[in-house]
């Protein structure tokens, strides 16, 4: 019988094992994961969880009976050690060895350390459901909160928190927020929504100094102002999770590098979600992404079976702010064109498109799911390589549907 | 035996679109499918509660817009993750360009 063994149970490694079976695979699957917990969603825990009491459950995926009834193995609190790629075995912290004829590593990321922030106490990073529990049990009405890193990450945590009533603080060291992966005119625009909540934002401040003590946190900004938080949040980007496939000798690229199947170096071997670099429209990126770690982990598991189709999907991103949500689809880097469509109630949506008039990426900022239909179409546009009129585009008359090639 | 509430008119809801009824404390989502029909489901997703009226109808599927989560939404049936519970369908009659939705 075959065995299937795939190292990290994030939405990645879940998925894929489910994926497994959706596609016929009968032998035996093992799901490897180093948190105590069953597999459960991450993108809750720095929104809606964080605003409920300390105590709640992890988000899960599925419940112990589905990963039983179809037959997948979870081992949680477990890390791999190990892989033998001759004997084609990997051998786990604990000292058990999983043999294996296909082997998915989809490990994920880390958070990015701060080395001034090692050895303090008082400070969150934001990764896991553990890690959200013990900050949750923190946030108190009335206490200070600061958060380095105008992310997604640091953002929405710092929505949240103040929602629960904490004086919040968030250090950019870049001149806006966002800046890595937002258009201006939107991180304008989310800026704004936090100002207007109550959220410090402090852009282009590096951070001198740190102290700690009893108490709390102490950060000396760059231009000397000193701040002074009961507790600091630490959400600068994440690292690719690669030691154990750098350690096997596979190739590592800005993550683990894999082909148009996510297949890597070693034929045997698959790399999937946060942790692996891919080809992508002509060159090779990493993502981390919730819909990217789902998509790659479905695709790696048909790759897995023998099938030979290009991963093709389009990057998908979103980040929901108070009650206001920001899609991305694409990545705009490149762009030379940029066409704006108001959608009424101060939602609108970026197009860019690319110097041949292929529309690379749409950007959409509004209240609820307001331009979700429109990126969703967009997303569509994209995959097709379609190069849209740009007076259609701009007009929110105009349904991008009707843009879309038929048949 | 159905009570027939009335949801909205016919050209309330576009060609292959759907539109958000609310009725009784309740979310209902109301579909026209592109050989204009007409169908009705409950109002949000299976998976994370978002309105599936803000989402995008595709030939007979809706997908949530939040997740992408896709549902046939003539029989309600879950087309793959994240979604793996069905949606609940109810039965539609349309009577003088109006549509209505048979509430138990």
């Amino acid at each position: 019988m075959a065995d299937f063994v795939i190292i990290g149970a994030g939405q990645c490694g879940a998925r894929a094992a489910m994926a497994l079976r959706e596609q016929g695979f009968d032998g035996r699957i093992t799901l490897v994961g180093e948190e105590p917990h069953l597999p459960y969603e991450r993108p809750p825990l720095s929104k809606q969880h964080m605003l409920d009491s300390e105590g709640a459950s992890p988000p899960f995926i599925a419940e112990a009976t589905v990963f039983a009834e179809r037959g997948i193995t979870v081992i949680t609190d477990d890390a791999a050690a190990q892989i033998d790629q001759k004997a084609q075995t990997v051998r786990l912290a604990s000292g058990r060895t999983l043999a294996y004829d296909r082997l998915l590593l989809a490990t994920g990321a880390a958070p990015r350390r701060l080395p001034a922030a090692e050895g303090l106490e008082h400070v969150f990073y934001l990764r896991t459901h553990d890690d959200a529990a013990r900050l949750s049990a923190r946030l108190s009405a009335g206490s200070h909160l600061a958060i380095i890193g105008a992310g997604f990450i640091g953002l929405e945590l710092a929505a949240s928190a103040r929602n629960r009533g904490l004086e919040v603080t968030v250090i950019e060291a870049l001149p806006r927020i966002l800046m890595r992966a937002v258009p201006e005119a939107i991180a304008g625009k989310v800026q704004a929504l936090h100002e207007g909540n109550g959220i410090s934002i402090l852009r282009g401040s590096g951070i001198e100094r740190l102290t700690g003590g009893g108490n709390g946190v102490s950060l000396t900004l760059a231009d000397g102002r000193v701040l002074n938080a009961d507790m600091l949040v630490v959400g600068i980007g994440a690292q690719p999770r690669t030691e154990l496939a750098a350690q096997a000798g596979l190739v590592i690229e800005n993550g683990i590098a894999v082909d148009q199947t996510l297949q890597t170096s070693d034929p045997a071997i698959f790399a999937a979600g946060d942790c692996c670099s891919f080809p992508y429209d002509g060159r090779r990126i990493r993502l981390e992404a919730w819909r990217n770690a789902q998509d790659q982990g479905a695709h790696a598991a048909a790759s897995m079976l023998g099938d030979t189709k290009p991963y093709e999907a389009v990057p998908w991103f979103w980040s929901d702010q108070f009650d206001w949500t920001l899609q991305i689809a694409g990545l705009a880097d490149g762009s030379a064109t940029v066409v704006r469509r108001d959608l009424g109630e101060d939602a609108f949506i970026l197009f860019h498109l690319a110097e041949n008039g292929r529309l690379i990426s749409a950007s959409g900022w509004g209240p609820g799911n307001r331009i979700a239909k429109d990126i969703r179409l967009a997303e569509m546009l994209i995959a097709r390589h379609a190069a849209p009129d740009v007076t259609e585009l701009a007009s929110p008359t105009v349904n991008l549907k009707s843009l879309l090639p038929r048949g | 035996m159905s009570n027939w509430i009335k949801a909205c008119e016919i050209d309330d809801v576009e060609n292959e679109d759907v539109i958000r009824f609310d009725h009784a404390g309740r979310t209902f989502a109301v579909y026209r499918s592109p050989d204009d029909e007409f169908f009705a489901t409950e109002g949000m997703c299976t998976h994370e509660k978002v309105h599936l009226a803000d989402g995008l109808v595709m030939d007979h599927i809706i997908e949530c817009p939040k997740h992408n989560g896709r549902f046939d939404y003539r029989t309600g049936a879950a087309r793959g993750a994240p979604v793996c519970v069905n949606l609940r369908t109810y039965p539609v009659k349309v009577e003088d360009g109006a549509v209505y939705l048979g509430l138990e």
